[in-house]
């Protein structure tokens, strides 16, 4: 199957197919990372610019290390000591860098949507690395993977994403990516938090973790931003973990091998506690490293549409 | 000078006339609906247009539209904008007071008024704003700004979300009789929203603009209006909550008019499913519901009046980031085939349209026009309803690019607009 998607914008725009490519892609990366030489020639020649307007030590860096495996030339462009201070465009900046031969972009930006005006005026294919409260595609793709992985199948599974759901990329993203590929996606958070209309992503909405949790698979926590505290939307850190902390207890509800996830970095006590933050830890090491690998699919998909795979 | 129009259908609402009619121009008045034409049409110093199978109407009047200028002339000028009025069959224009400086003093509206008197080949009739700068914190001068030639006090873009300064606003205007036009928004509800609040804006993870945030100012407004007796005229009416609100308070004999335009009644907030910056405006193009409550809106005359809402960017501006790019469709020139899409819909007849676009609005700002009366001042529009045109913005007068339909095939071509007896376009 070759992968015709030029962009990787969100997983609203792939189909289950596209999604189990870059995953079954993703499976060969993983082989080449455990090789000695971790290093494919793929990508040779090929200029990839890493275009972060928000900081994300993280998520940038493992795309570079993606990048750096798939043997193409990178650039990263961190526009908070260049041309933004000065007042330059969004556009501008990346055309420039267009002009110096970059072909893939891959963007982290602040605002929703800001991936889809390159897309539009840009001849280079654009990766979302997450815009603002829209899609995180490679951590939602990482989370598929690393529940395939232990799972082996996503078909039939239940999936509940704890949290902030309004404002969070991953959690839009990782339900797109979850209902395509056939699980069940519960969401529970304080209603404040529930974006408008949302079952109609067709997924269940809860305002009790309890109920949630019963009988889940996997469970994915979101961050709580600490400055959301004072905006209204819920009354304090402590009441909001008192009611959608999730605690030993709390997990005992799930199925016994539920798969805690979190995209990181934790806040400890608030939305895990301690002990739990403990035990979910070697998961979170894992979505790391399976996280290289899903990245390194994705570029050389869009790059080259896999034909020669 | 005289112009002769002949054989068109004339549909003039303000005088219930829809017949085939040959109308007379002298001195810049209509002088006349002459049955015998054949003389007339021989003679040396008369111009003939001939309007067979076309529509004659009264001169369009847009409520509501920006020209930008003084202080956006990057965006529009009063040239521009009257250019793109005069294509769009608007003789008529009312321009909100949101330029730089504000309009809310005799002195802006005076050289806003001399501006269009030497470069606007269509009429302009400001609105001043209701506080100074449009802070929503004192009351600008607003009789001065009357007698300069103010036709309405408005902070459009800019609620006055002071409830007591909003009552003194309409318990002050009486004195003058001229309307409070409110752009109906609690900004605490917005939030610094972009987009509809619904299903669309939680897949794009945009902030949401609630309909409640229009429509608690819709109600608050109202009430103030029965207490003070004021003349409250709601602008672009876009939600189905606002709508049901008017017509229960028209119901109750408040005196309260409004507006709906084209893009809300023609859009769903899905256009906006591409980030397409060209369909952000404020208030925001909203849901299916809302659309059809527009649609009744207009057909059961809750909402009187349909205004463009004009409100042009340069091209630079709409090419950024959703959340930065500034709200506002240029609407100066889609106005009207976007309109006569409702009477294919049979939401409206032709006649009923043409009301909402002439008489109406004339009678809420109390000018003397939108009617060809003998007499009146012959502002008069030459329409094709049914010629299908492609929307190309790049064929815009208007300096404002920023349309959702470029590319669209409407119905309706303006032929000939004539402001004052004189032909200032012809298409
Ligand atoms: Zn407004």
């Amino acid at each position: 199957m070759v992968f015709k998607q030029k962009h990787i914008l969100g997983l609203k725009e792939l189909t289950a197919e596209e999604i189990n490519l870059i995953l079954d892609t993703a499976e060969s990366m993983k082989e080449v990372s455990q090789r000695d030489v971790k290093k494919v020639p793929a990508l040779r020649g090929v200029t990839v610019v890493n275009l972060f307007f928000e900081p994300s030590t993280r998520t940038r860096s493992s795309f570079e290390i993606a990048e750096k495996r798939l043997s193409a030339d990178v650039l990263n462009f961190t526009p908070t000591q260049s041309s933004v201070v000065k007042g330059e465009t969004l556009l501008d900046t990346a055309r420039n860098l267009e002009a110096m031969g970059a072909t893939v972009i891959v963007i982290r930006h602040a605002m929703s949507g800001a991936p889809w005006l390159l897309a539009r005026e840009l001849d280079s294919s654009i990766v979302n690395a997450g815009d603002g409260s829209h899609e995180h595609p490679s951590q939602a793709l990482l989370d598929l993977f690393t529940v395939r992985e232990v799972k082996k199948e996503i078909q039939g599974l239940k999936v509940v994403i704890v949290g902030d759901i309004l404002h969070s990329r991953v959690a839009r993203s990782n339900i797109w990516g979850f209902i395509k590929l056939g699980a069940e996606v519960r969401l529970v958070g304080p209603p404040t938090m529930m974006p408008q209309d949302v079952e109609k992503m067709d997924v269940k909405v809860y305002y009790s973790l309890e109920q949630a949790l019963k009988g889940a698979d996997v469970v994915i926590m979101l961050r709580i931003q600490m400055e959301r505290q004072g905006s209204g939307l819920f009354p304090s850190l402590r009441e909001y973990s008192r009611f959608y902390g999730l605690t030993r207890e709390r997990l005992r509800l799930a199925k016994e091998d539920v798969m805690l996830m979190h995209p990181g970095p934790i806040n400890r006590g608030v939305e895990l506690s301690s002990e739990v933050a403990d035990d979910v830890h070697s998961v979170i090491l894992d979505q790391v490293t399976n996280g290289i690998s899903v990245r390194m699919a994705m570029l050389y998909l869009v790059a080259t549409g896999g034909g020669n795979a | 000078m005289r112009v002769l129009i002949k054989g068109g259908r004339v549909i003039d609402p303000s005088q219930e006339i829809d017949q085939t009619a040959n109308i007379l121009i002298e001195d810049g008045k209509v002088k006349s609906f002459p049955k015998d034409i054949k003389k007339l049409e021989k003679e040396s110093d008369i111009q003939v247009i001939d309007a067979r199978g076309n529509i004659v109407a009264p001169g369009l009047i847009d409520l509501h539209v920006h020209l930008r200028e003084p202080g956006f002339e990057h965006k529009e000028t009063i040239r521009t904008g009257c250019e793109a009025a005069a294509a769009g069959g608007f003789t008529s224009v009312v321009c909100m007071p949101n330029t730089n400086p504000v309009n809310d003093n005799a002195s802006v509206t005076e050289y806003i008024l001399l501006k269009a008197r030497t470069e606007g080949i269509v009429n302009v009739f400001p609105v001043g704003a209701i506080t100074k700068g449009e802070k929503g914190e004192i009351l600008a001068e607003i009789g001065e700004m009357w007698e300069a030639g103010c036709v309405g006090i408005s902070d459009d873009g800019w609620p006055v979300m002071n409830s007591k300064l909003m009552r003194h606003a309409m318990e002050y205007v009486k004195a003058y009789g001229i309307p409070v036009i409110s752009h109906a928004e609690d900004l605490n509800l917005s939030a610094h929203g972009v987009m509809n609040e619904g299903f669309t804006s939680t897949i794009l993870g945009l902030r949401g603009i609630p309909n409640a945030s229009e429509e608690v100012m819709v109600s608050r407004d109202i009430t103030l209006a029965e207490l003070t007796g004021a003349h409250l005229h709601i602008a672009h009416v876009s939600t189905a909550g606002a709508v049901r609100l008017i017509r229960d308070a028209k119901k109750r004999g408040v005196n309260v008019t409004a507006e709906a335009t084209p893009h809300h009644f023609s859009l769903t907030d899905k256009v906006v499913l591409s980030y397409d910056t060209n369909a952000k405006v404020n208030p925001p193009i909203r849901g299916e519901k809302d659309v059809e409550a527009i649609k009744e809106g207009l057909k059961d005359g809750t909402i009187d009046v349909i205004a463009t809402d004009h409100a042009p960017h340069s091209e630079d501006e709409k090419k950024v980031e959703f959340d930065l790019a500034p709200f506002g469709i240029s609407g100066l020139e889609t106005g009207l085939p976007l309109s006569l899409q409702l009477v294919k819909d049979g939401v409206l007849t032709l006649p009923e349209l043409v009301k909402k676009l002439t008489v109406n609005p004339a009678k809420i700002i109390g000018i003397d026009r939108g009617t060809l009366k003998t007499g009146a001042i012959a502002d008069v529009v030459i329409f094709d309803p049914d010629k299908s045109v492609k929307v190309d913005r790049e064929k815009f007068r208007s300096k404002g690019k920023n349309t959702p339909f470029h590319g669209w095939e409407l119905s309706g071509c303006v032929l000939h607009t004539i402001v004052g007896g004189k032909v200032v376009f012809s298409g």
